[in-house]
């Protein structure tokens, strides 16, 4: 008996030595690739934070690293406070879409001193309360937010206790909407959606199925080419309005995103450093690239690609 | 505080009630009595109370001790660069770490240095896994890991798959060193159990939202923290089903060894651990089925691999992508979960049986391990195998389906949906929600004391007393008991489900085969993959969030209490058959009653998977605790209440855990 599996493992050893001589293309033939790109810039680690804007900013920026500079792109997946941490313990040398977050400023650039601000990427944040289109269209008054109370009652859900369902809470963004609701003096209760999953979702449904929902979005933001929201006008901000949360009743600052990259970063001379510095574009540039990836399904390099390829311009003016 | 408070409140309420409870066989009638007399005494005081000393606090709001806890994250921070903690401790840990799952990662998923691949390709890893699922389990199981690894390959997945393998098994090696000797130890020593049992119900429950930023801070980015993090969360099923399995080792068996001289070191390895192994396997295969639950946690900060897709697809809420992620994750699960089982199984018949089965079986080892060897000497030399040939295309094709899917159920459901989760949320979940959030602390308070002392003893009682007191103390009253009333519907749920399934399962073996697949993948599959389409259907509501909840923790309760009817002898159901009984008078009278064991149990794991499914929750509509943790891992200012918050859960799970187990020994007695 025994004999006889010996014998069978003999065979199939030569059968699998057969394979190997008849084998195929083997491994590291093709040696050139992946050598090319080690230039002077050496890696350059970027944080990717989780929304689809972000990542289209930095797959561009990746994309021209990577082909113009000759950098090798570490690309890094995490949430916006881990990455700030990141500079510190040098893990990540640029985030490059940051929304306001003085907090974090405060903490890494003031006190901790292990970043640096890299200047504005171009684009222009809004915040605040938006309604379907087919809401704004039908009660065009609905975008001024004096006339919400007229149509709190049509907001009500199982949620809201009675009130007008203001739905909130990508948790990420600071939100002053219990304030404003409250010192406003609007019958609305703020519930918590608790994602940005959630939100679009929402939207998504109210427009498909003429539903009532107000809620706390943002632009630019890649669920605005599939339905732009239309924004309701709060009170008009002015400096200082907002000083103390308690006692906000205006609208959201529009927000300078901007890149901030950690200090050794940005003493280190690498070009990649100079090319974060002087990148800039506008929404739409942002919204295109978002497209590609969210909409179109593009994998972020092609989407990335794609765009460089069409705006040669642009990019040689961030890499002169 | 509260203790002082609840004391003064009991006589009055429950006063008549309450000698029954601390008597040895407190019959159950009386019980059943004091519950129904405190909760009447529990709506009188609320319908005049009502809305006073709510303790309720705005989103934005802090107290001290949140501000405190940022603080000292804060300054570890600050510190970190110049504390020799870090610089000795944390970072030798770190390199250590790290050196062993980028050892694994180049083994199986990334190229290494001068290789644009891994050392060993698919074909390689699909013979190892087929030879070694073969070797500890049997031949089906191999069949199945052959076939399941390749379909990871025809998904397109297939490094991602490699990278979410490495991380695992990393994870659980790590987990393990620590978790056997410790579940041994837990299992010798009673004082040893009696402490480290918090420190695991700690592990469970303390949202990992909580720990993951300062995880980063103590072990930077990368795969140290993210097996770290892993391995926290996937220890303590080891331990406890370890030390469990050491002490249900017969004690005669034990006093044999000890009676023929037996040292105390011969009579751990040579009679409990070979008798306990079986148990042992069955704790790591859920340190595995808790690893790979994490895996679109840890891909938050920045761990590669299936995780990473998820949440990538998510982010443009593509679902099909996400779906056909979440698929691997599933398939890698079942392989990993049905070959060790088999192990297990296999660690009980090999033991003893000494046929001439098993020298053949010798020599087919060696030709299956002959085998496997070429196959990883091909995939490590050519190319076709070590790059998984094809597109991809059966993963685009499922990942289509399921977009389909997705959208027809969103398009035709909705009307319907909605009018169930209205009928559920006010006609159970807005009334209880506001008997919880809207009584006075102290009369909630008093009154979950009481009815832990009726229900679990003074024991139970006193734990209660004590995790109320510390609740009070986090800040975050009113949302737990928000969170706490959306918990108790759903672990209502999560019983009604598990008794009718659970019991069709027991009672049938067919069905339980049919069935136990979709359990599996319920658990594993990352919840906002199933969640997208929920939130089209449900919309962001806390109804959402229970529904989510009820899909993770019931197969939990309805596996535990099919085993429980399993379990009630053949032989009592026969006698009852022939009394005359019909099928649904066995069910009720004979099946049920007997496994109030499993009932309970599956009642205590059900409530504590509800709750790690808090978080999840807050990302959908739920609000409350869950939102304050995600909340507070995304911004900086609220991160000390976020802890808070993760805290305050851990103490709603203590709690219940003590209440029901102290409940189970009860009818158990």
């Amino acid at each position: 008996m025994a004999r006889h599996f010996r014998a069978g493992a003999a065979g199939l050893a030569v059968l699998g030595l057969t394979l190997t001589a008849c084998g195929g293309a083997k491994v590291g033939d093709d040696s050139a690739a992946g050598s090319g790109s080690s230039g002077k810039c050496g890696t350059f680690n970027l944080a990717i934070n989780p929304w689809v804007g972000y990542e289209a900013n930095a797959a561009v920026l990746a994309y021209v690293a990577e082909h113009d500079l000759g950098c090798k792109v570490e690309q890094k997946d995490l949430k916006e406070e881990i990455a700030w941490q990141g500079f510190g313990t040098g893990e990540v040398d640029a985030v490059v879409e940051n929304w306001g977050h003085d907090d974090l400023k405060k903490k890494y650039i003031t006190d901790q001193k292990t970043a640096v601000e890299a200047g504005p990427t171009g684009n222009k944040g809004l915040i605040g309360w938006y309604v379907p289109p087919w809401l704004a269209k039908a009660h065009p008054d609905i975008t001024d937010w004096k006339n919400l109370d007229k149509y709190a009652s049509k907001f009500k859900t199982s949620e809201s206790g009675g009130k007008g369902q203001l739905l909130d809470g990508d948790p990420s963004f600071v939100t002053n909407d219990e304030a404003l609701v409250k010192n406003l003096k609007l019958d609305f209760k703020v519930v918590y959606a608790g994602s940005e999953t959630a939100l679009i979702q929402a939207y998504r449904n109210a427009e498909k199925n003429k539903q009532w929902v107000i809620g706390y979005f943002y632009e630019p933001q890649w669920f605005m080419s599939e339905v732009p929201l239309k924004k309701v006008s709060l009170p008009e901000y002015k400096e200082g309005c907002d000083a103390d949360a308690e006692k906000v009743a205006c609208d959201y600052p529009v927000y300078e995103l901007d890149k901030i990259v950690s200090a050794k970063f940005a003493k280190s001379g690498s070009p990649a450093y100079d090319l974060v510095k002087n990148f800039t574009w506008t929404n739409d540039d942002q919204n295109t690239v978002a497209k590609y990836i969210a909409v179109d399904k593009m994998a972020p390099e092609a989407a990335a690609k794609k765009w460089v390829e069409a705006n040669r311009g642009k990019v040689d003016a961030w890499i002169k | 505080m509260t203790v002082a408070v609840e004391k003064t409140q009991r006589p009055q309420r429950t006063g008549n009630e309450e000698p029954p409870a601390p008597a040895r066989r407190a019959p159950t009638a009386s019980r059943s009595m004091s519950v129904g007399a405190i909760l009447v005494v529990w709506l009188v005081l609320f319908a005049v109370l009502r809305g006073k000393q709510t303790l309720s606090l705005a989103a934005a709001d802090l107290t001290d001790l949140h501000r405190w806890f940022n603080d000292v994250n804060d300054s570890i921070g600050a510190n970190r660069n110049s504390n020799p903690l870090f610089l000795y401790f944390f970072n030798e840990i770190r390199l250590v770490i790290d050196t062993l799952v980028t050892f694994v990662q180049e083994l199986i998923s990334q190229p290494t240095a001068g290789r644009p691949v891994p050392q060993i390709g698919w074909l390689g890893v699909v013979g190892i896994a087929g030879y070694v699922s073969w070797a500890l389990g049997n031949w089906r199981v191999a069949l199945l890991a052959v076939a399941g690894f390749t379909f990871l390959g025809l998904q397109g997945l297939w490094q991602e798959s490699m990278d979410t393998l490495a991380l695992t098994l990393s994870a659980v090696f790590v987990a393990l060193l620590f978790a056997l000797p410790l579940g041994v130890w837990a299992g010798l020593s009673d004082r040893f159990n009696r402490v480290v049992t918090p420190f695991l119900d700690f592990m469970q429950t303390m949202p990992t939202f909580v720990y993951l930023a300062p995880l980063t801070l103590f072990f930077l980015i990368g795969p140290a923290s993210a097996t770290i993090a892993t391995a926290i969360y996937a220890a303590p099923p080891a331990i406890r089903i370890t030390a469990h399995a050491i002490r249900s080792v017969p004690e005669t068996t034990v006093e044999a060894a000890d009676s023929m001289g037996a040292t105390r070191r011969q009579a751990l390895l040579k009679v409990l651990l070979p008798m306990s192994k079986r148990t042992v396997v069955m704790g790591v295969n859920q340190t595995i089925m808790a690893a790979l639950a994490m895996v679109t946690i840890a891909a938050l900060i920045n761990a590669p691999g299936l995780g990473a897709t998820v949440v990538q697809a998510l982010q443009s809420l593509d679902v099909g992508t996400a779906f056909n992620a979440g698929l691997a994750i599933v398939v890698l699960a079942i392989v990993l979960d049905r070959v060790t089982t088999a192990a297990s199984g296999r660690a009980d018949t090999a033991r003893g049986s000494d046929s001439p089965f098993l020298k053949w079986r010798r020599h087919l080892l060696v030709a299956g391990g002959v085998v496997a060897a070429v196959l990883v000497y091909l995939s490590h030399t050519y190319l076709w195998a070590a790059e998984f040939p094809g597109e991809g295309g059966t993963g685009s094709t499922i990942a289509k389906a399921a977009t389909d899917v997705t959208t027809w159920a969103q398009d035709n459901l909705s009307g319907l949906t909605n009018a169930f989760r209205d009928a559920l949320t006010n006609g159970l979940l807005n009334p209880f929600q506001t008997l919880l959030t809207d009584s006075p602390w102290w009369l909630v308070g008093a009154a979950l004391v009481a009815l832990g002392t009726v229900l679990g003893g003074w024991r139970a009682g006193a734990t209660s007393a004590v995790c109320v007191g510390l609740l009070i103390a986090t800040g975050v009253w009113s949302d737990a008991m928000t969170t706490l009333a959306s918990t108790a519907v759903a672990t209502v749920l999560v019983m009604l489900l598990g008794v009718v399934l659970g019991v069709w399962m027991g009672r049938s073996a067919l069905v339980d085969r049919l069935l136990r697949p979709s359990l599996d993948a319920a658990q594993v599959m990352p919840p906002f993959v199933y969640l997208v389409p929920f939130l089209a259907l449900f919309g962001a509501t806390r109804f959402t969030a229970i529904v989510a909840a009820v899909v993770y923790a019931a197969p939990v309760a309805i596996k535990i209490i099919a085993d429980g009817v399993r379990a009630v002898p053949g032989t009592t159901v026969e006698a009852a058959m022939s009394t005359g009984c019909n099928t649904w008078q066995i069910i009720t009278k004979v099946q049920l009653p007997m496994s109030r064991g499993a009932l309970t149990l599956a009642t205590n794991q059900g409530l504590i998977y509800v709750l790690s499914m808090v978080v999840v929750g807050g990302l959908v509509g739920a609000g409350a605790l869950g939102y304050d943790v995600v909340a507070g891992f995304s911004q900086g200012q609220l991160y000390g209440k976020g802890l808070a918050a993760g805290l305050a859960i851990v103490l709603l799970g203590v709690m219940f855990d003590r209440i029901t187990q102290a409940a189970a020994r009860r009818a158990g007695a």
